[in-house]
């Protein structure tokens, strides 16, 4: 029963985000201050894990193609796929959610319980719009950007093991990689990202928004957020899956 | 004017305050008194709104704020600044930002006159020259002033401090309240204030309203609070040996 209570309070919610900024100006500046903040302060990390899998996914298929009837391009056209179908969405924003949602979760719960939001609430703002519209926007139009990089450097890494090692040679390996290609399966990635971006500003804004207490409850609503956020996604990755692939 | 009728506000089945009616006047520091969670705080959310009586009504000026639609809203609280028992401030910007935040929000003044506006704030709560510091780098009475100064940036008609003492020494609360008294003389507001702090009472006292369990006790200025008959109103007032001793010379 209570999760059509949470339910109902995150559309009430929602409902509140979604109307017109009270000054256009501030609100850029207030979008662009969270590209920074949930966008470029993810690159790292996303860099960093999609470089890695690439090159582990790479020297496992490799590991496992070894058959005279397996022509070796399928190595990099399996890690090509791979990383646009799944990795550079899903498994990107698992991370993300991580990163940036218990972040959006604690900043905007630590306004909540030191009266932050209330005062902006009594100067006539509308809280809600203040703080998260300019989140979601900015995971909008950055975490695609992500899943681009996410899928390049993925094949990238492993280009990095083609070179290194002699599980592929490298011309395989790049002929694999422009086999085939379905540019149907970049759109598809990018609507994931997209519906992802979207939870995982909400949710975690949500739990953030409705904080009640003292830090410790800070703490747990970060770690709601995270946990959300998560199943969301996959149960989202499910539906869309089915909806644009099968 | 602020005028309160028969305020009712419940949570989860348990009444926080019944049926409070007061008047709070321009111009002077009208003070809501009790002990701790006797509804200072709740009465006081009640009447800027950030909760929904029950039962009752909130009139600023003849515009009744508990019917209004929401624009009426709206512009009633462009009149209100508020200063939260924690300050509130924005602890992500620097001073100046938090003071220029209502101007930009709601301002229609050019950046320097803005700019200005706020020096000027600043000054009248003594704390000119901190414009570049974050929130966490001053004092808790400095804090205290950059919210205060926050709330009367766009020269509101009505000014609500929720503990403004809590957590300072008894001289910077004498010069807080002091501040707050000299502020709502001088531009006429409204100003209602929640203490239990003595000093403040007998500093600033000039209509006060005693809550004992969210019902109304007792009230009148702090001439008259010596001839109290109400006895859980004296046992509050008059609870340190000090005040004791103050009554028995009046
Ligand atoms: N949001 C809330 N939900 C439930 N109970 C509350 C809430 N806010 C205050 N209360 C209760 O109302 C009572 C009065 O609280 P409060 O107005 O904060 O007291 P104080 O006079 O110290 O400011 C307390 O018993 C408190 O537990
Ligand atoms: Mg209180």
């Amino acid at each position: 029963m209570k999760i059509f209570t949470h339910i109902g309070q995150y559309l009430l919610l929602m409902g509140k985000v979604f109307s017109r900024p009270e000054r256009l100006r501030i609100f850029l500046k207030q979008v662009f201050k969270e590209i920074e903040i949930i966008g470029m302060n993810s690159l790292g990390i996303v860099a960093i894990v999609s470089v890695f899998m690439g090159a582990v996914l790479t020297l496992q298929v490799g590991i496992n193609f070894v058959h005279p009837l397996i022509p070796n391009y399928l190595i990099g056209l399996t890690v090509r796929d791979t990383m646009i179908l799944e990795f550079a969405s899903t498994i990107i924003c698992l991370i993300l959610a991580g990163k940036a949602g218990s972040n959006i979760a604690s900043e905007i719960g630590t306004m909540r319980i030191t009266d932050q939001i209330d005062a902006l609430e009594i100067m006539g703002v509308n809280s809600a719009t203040h703080l998260i519209l300019p989140k979601v926007i900015a995971a909008l139009l950055f975490f695609p950007i992500l899943t681009l990089i996410s899928i390049i450097l993925g094949v990238a890494g492993g280009i990095g093991v083609s070179l290194l090692t002699d599980v592929v040679t490298f011309y395989d390996y790049v002929d694999g990689l422009r086999l085939f290609f379905h540019p149907y399966y970049i759109l598809y990635t990018m609507v994931k990202m997209l519906i992802y971006a979207f939870i995982i500003t909400t949710v975690s804004s949500y739990h953030g928004y409705f904080t009640n207490g003292g830090a410790l409850e800070v703490g747990k609503s970060s770690t709601k957020a995270v946990v959300y956020s998560i199943i969301a996604i996959l149960v989202m990755d499910l539906v869309i899956t089915q909806l644009m692939l099968t | 004017m602020i005028r309160i009728e028969n305020i009712v506000k419940t949570f989860s089945g348990v009444k926080i305050l019944h049926e409070v009616s007061a008047e709070f006047y321009a111009g002077k520091t009208n003070l809501i008194i009790g002990q701790s969670g006797s509804g200072k705080t709740v009465l006081l959310k009640c009447i800027v709104g950030l909760h929904h009586p029950d039962q009752g009504n909130v009139f600023y000026g003849d515009r009744n704020y508990s019917q209004a639609n929401f624009n009426v809203k709206k512009e009633i609280r462009k009149e209100i600044g508020m200063v939260f028992q924690g300050s509130a401030l924005f602890t992500s910007e620097t001073i100046q930002d938090n003071v220029m935040f209502p101007l930009n929000m709601f301002g229609k003044q050019t950046k320097k006159e803005k700019q200005i506006r706020v020096d000027q704030c600043l000054e009248r709560v003594g704390i000119d020259g901190t414009n570049l510091f974050f929130p966490g780098e001053l004092s808790g009475g400095m804090q205290k002033r950059a919210a205060i100064a926050r709330a009367i940036v766009l020269n509101p008609k009505y000014l609500f401090c929720d503990e403004p003492n809590s957590g300072l020494d008894p001289i910077t609360s004498l010069k807080i309240d002091e501040l707050i008294s000299d502020i709502t003389k001088e531009y006429n507001i409204t100003s209602i204030i929640n203490t239990h702090d003595m000093n403040s009472l007998m500093q600033i006292g000039e209509n006060i309203l005693f809550l004992n369990d969210g019902v109304k006790a007792w009230e009148g200025t702090n001439k008259e609070m010596f001839n109290s008959d109400s006895e859980v109103f004296n046992s509050f007032v008059f609870a340190s040996e000090i005040a004791k001793i103050l009554k028995q010379k009046q």
